[in-house]
């Protein structure tokens, strides 16, 4: 629940085919307890910015604050959820994923315990607790990851297209999922995705990156009420605007254009 | 810092520290502290190295000691090749062969050298026959699992293409449990290798790394011990490297089977 | 109706447990009995080729008297010292060179050019160095089944996947912790692996030592110096203990740990079907 500041930052990738340019020159205020996805191509540095404000990239320049303290790798104040599912510890239970950050803080076992379960419950994942990952689906180790890196209520939820690898009906009950996750603990938000539905469902804002170098393209508030339904006309016209900022013609402008009519 | 930097540092420091090692070691048996016997000088090592290899003592010995290894090499892959296949193929074969072959691997061959000693007598015979029975299993049991390993899809496509018994045998199941095979060879060899040397100790009359090694015990002649370990290590080496890795290079790389493992 | 079912399921399973004994039991008996035709035979000495029987009942002479136990007793315990020695060097020097390129750069090299070479190649020269003896043989042991253990480590650590660094470290945890609870565990299969390799090694050259490092008791000594006196009853009596310690050393102790481990944990597949 802290607002976040990125000022100008940049990076720069050295490869062995020479220096590429990761970001550049990227601002963007987000304010406590907003959800915020960046979406753009592969390539548009949408995952570089996020592991620089996670702490796990440094940027060359510029600088990020938290709260109004500045971010010098990573810290407990930001829970990362990443893609892949085998982000879970392999040799912990689903408990023992879970409350391994509150392990970190010192917490005591029963508290921890106590704390691990509530999280499980809140992805509803409650009679698994037990389990190993490997004996979980994929969405259910996302779903653990998810109560993993909630649970030592760190302020800001750094999401990196926690969904992308999911079967489509598993990654629709997820983000129903995450949004009412979401509604209930206030974290801010900020999720990468390149699924531009998912971004208009779950997102205030969305934040259009494009490539080469990666640069803020456009800034678009998304005033729909929630909870959205993906299949309403308003819904289905933010997909278009979006996808018409990302660059892609939609069926419906070229009838429109063919007419005559401007495209916007 | 970059990979090529990063790859240069790792290059020095290797030196350094195979520099260092070898000064350590000169350093320790300059100093008198042991006797010059027991710890000779890098010096006095490579001399007698030289000595040995230009009057022909030290490739007589490396000579009978491939040759134990080869043949018995060759006889395990004789033996473990087919007997692996016809495992992996047929279902009796491999019920009356698995029991058998788990109970006799955990045996080391070395335990057999004195009783083939007893049976064979000192020399040829023994050292071949306890090569052939150090090297047998690791092909054996690698060429059953590569043969069970073969992808069934692959069989499937084969024959709906029209493919016979023998050549489906030929063209598909060999390439495809070849991995499998060339690591069986490599594990087969080096379980020779090892085999050889020891039962070379032991078993050998007057010839042959292993015995070379063992007999200059007798006589604190260190020098020579040391010579022969820079051979067989030698050997062991170029073995790994140069024969194995082209076959492996040859085949199994060539069609994308195996990753090249890291250096 | 239901009781029939249950009793039919529970004859099926006894009977099919019951083929697959005698599936296992039928080579050896096989085997067995082409052996004691041979031996019978008379067409070697019995001297050097004994009878089933005379095998067993120098096995039994040897366990009553308390020779047998005795010098499977001392190599089960040089064995351990050995093997232990090595598990410990081996596994801090593996995970040191897994987790800093410098100690990689400067113990790869050395690592590599002694360990291709035969272990026993380094018999005569430990034996020369530490003497005949106890002393000898333990190290020699710890010194070769290292190898096996370090690669492992080294690997194990090497492959501790990324994103469990960086879920752990974003968690909050330290250098010191990310160790305990993320790279010890996650190095484990491989860990394990090494290990079993390292003892399967120590066991083979121990018995081998035995033999030529005059140590008083031992089963490499025993079967050694029954030679000496054409007791091939005896030779193999110490064959068979040496086969079925081995066994028992993979089957009761590695693969009980590893089911424990890294099996339940999903990390590795158990091994299905022996060796």
């Amino acid at each position: 629940m802290l607002p976040i500041e990125i000022r100008d930052v940049s990076l720069v990738y050295d490869t062995p085919g020479g220096k590429v340019p990761g970001v550049k020159n990227v601002s963007i205020d987000i304010d406590a307890s907003e959800f915020v996805c960046i979406v753009g191509p592969s390539g548009c540095g949408k995952s570089t910015l996020l592991n620089i404000i996670a702490g796990f990239l440094s940027p060359a320049s510029g600088e990020i604050r938290i709260g109004g303290k500045a971010v010098t790798g990573h810290g407990m104040d930001r829970g990362v959820v990443f893609q892949d599912f085998a982000q879970l510890f392999p040799w912990r239970t689903a408990l023992g994923n879970v409350s391994f950050g509150l392990e970190m803080k010192g917490v005591a076992k029963a508290e921890r315990d106590k704390i691990a379960r509530e999280q499980l419950r809140l992805v509803k994942l409650e009679k698994f607790t037990a389990s190993y990952p490997h004996h979980l689906s994929g969405g259910m180790q996302q779903r653990v990851a998810i109560a993993r890196a909630l649970a030592y209520n760190p302020a800001v939820l750094l999401m990196d297209e926690p969904f992308a690898a999911l079967d489509a009906l598993t990654r629709d009950d997820m983000q129903r999922l995450l949004a009412e996750v979401w509604r209930e603990t206030r974290k801010t938000v900020i999720y990468v995705t390149h699924n531009v539905a998912e971004a208009v469902y779950l997102a205030d804002r969305v934040i259009v990156m494009s490539p080469h170098p990666g640069t803020v393209k456009a800034d678009i508030r998304i005033p729909l009420e929630r909870p959205r339904d993906p299949l309403s006309a308003e819904f289905l016209e933010w997909q278009k605007n979006l996808l018409r900022h990302l660059g892609h013609e939609t069926a419906g402008d070229e009838t429109q254009k063919s007419n005559g009519k401007a495209t916007t | 810092m970059n990979e090529s930097t990063q790859r240069r540092r790792t290059m020095i420091r290797g030196l350094l520290s195979l520099a260092a090692a070898a000064a350590f070691y000169q350093l320790v048996a300059l100093s008198g502290y042991f006797p010059r016997v027991l710890l000779p000088t890098i010096p006095t090592v490579l001399t007698t190295l030289y000595d040995m290899l230009s009057d022909g003592s030290m490739l007589h010995h490396a000579a009978a000691t491939l040759y134990r290894v080869l043949l018995g090499f060759a006889l395990a892959i004789s033996v473990g090749l087919p007997l692996g296949i016809l495992m992996a193929r047929f279902k009796p074969v491999e019920n009356f062969f698995l029991p058998l072959v788990s109970a006799l691997m955990p045996i080391p061959s070395f335990a057999l050298v004195p009783l083939f000693m007893l049976w064979f007598g000192i020399g040829n015979l023994t050292t071949v026959l306890i090569v052939f029975y150090a090297a047998t299993f690791p092909m054996l049991f690698n060429t059953w699992t590569g043969v069970r390993s073969v992808n069934p899809i692959w069989l499937r496509a084969a024959g709906a293409m029209g493919a016979d018994e023998k050549r489906l045998f030929w063209k598909v199941i060999v390439p495809g449990a070849s991995p499998f095979i060339i690591t069986g060879m490599r594990q087969a060899f080096l379980r020779s290798w090892i085999a050889v040397v020891g039962a070379e100790m032991i078993a050998a009359s007057d010839y042959g790394l292993g015995w070379v090694i063992f007999d200059s015990k007798e006589f604190l002649q260190t020098d020579i011990m040391m010579a022969a370990l820079v051979v067989i290590g030698f050997i062991g080496y170029v073995f790994e490297r140069v024969v194995f890795g082209s076959i492996e290079r040859a085949t199994v790389y060539r069609w994308g089977m195996v990753r090249m493992a890291k250096g | 109706m239901h009781h029939a079912a249950t009793l039919d399921a529970h004859t099926a399973v006894g009977s099919d447990r019951l083929r697959a004994v005698a599936r296992n039991a039928f080579p050896f008996v096989v085997v067995g009995t082409i052996w004691e035709v041979v031996a019978r035979a008379g067409v070697f000495p019995r001297q050097l080729f004994p009878t089933l029987e005379d095998v067993a009942r120098s096995l039994v002479d040897l366990t009553v008297s308390g020779i047998l136990p005795h010098h499977a007793f001392e190599t089960v315990l040089r064995l351990l010292s050995g093997f232990g020695l090595a598990a410990i060097l081996g596994v801090g020097i593996g995970v040191l060179m897994g987790r800093s390129r410098r100690a990689e750069d400067i113990i790869l090299p050395l690592v590599s050019i002694l360990a291709p070479i035969p272990g026993l190649a380094y018999a005569p020269l430990f034996l020369l160095w530490f003497g005949p003896g106890e002393l000898s043989a333990v190290l020699l042991v710890a010194f070769v089944s290292m190898f096996s253990i370090i690669f492992n480590s080294w690997t194990g650590v090497k492959a501790v996947k990324e994103i469990w660094l960086r879920s752990a470290l974003a968690m909050g945890a330290d250098d010191r912790r990310v160790f305990r609870h993320v790279i010890l565990p996650g190095a484990l299969p491989y860990i394990l692996t090494g290990l079993r390799l390292g003892l399967a090694q120590a066991w083979r050259i121990l018995v081998a030592v035995e033999m030529l490092a005059a140590v008083p008791w031992g089963l490499g000594w025993l079967i050694f110096g029954a030679r000496e006196f054409l007791n091939t009853d005896a030779m193999m009596a110490g064959i068979v203990v040496i086969a079925l310690i081995g066994l028992g050393l993979e089957k009761f102790v590695f693969q009980k740990i590893e089911h424990y481990t890294v099996v339940r944990w999903g990390m590795m597949e158990a091994m299905s079907r022996s060796p």
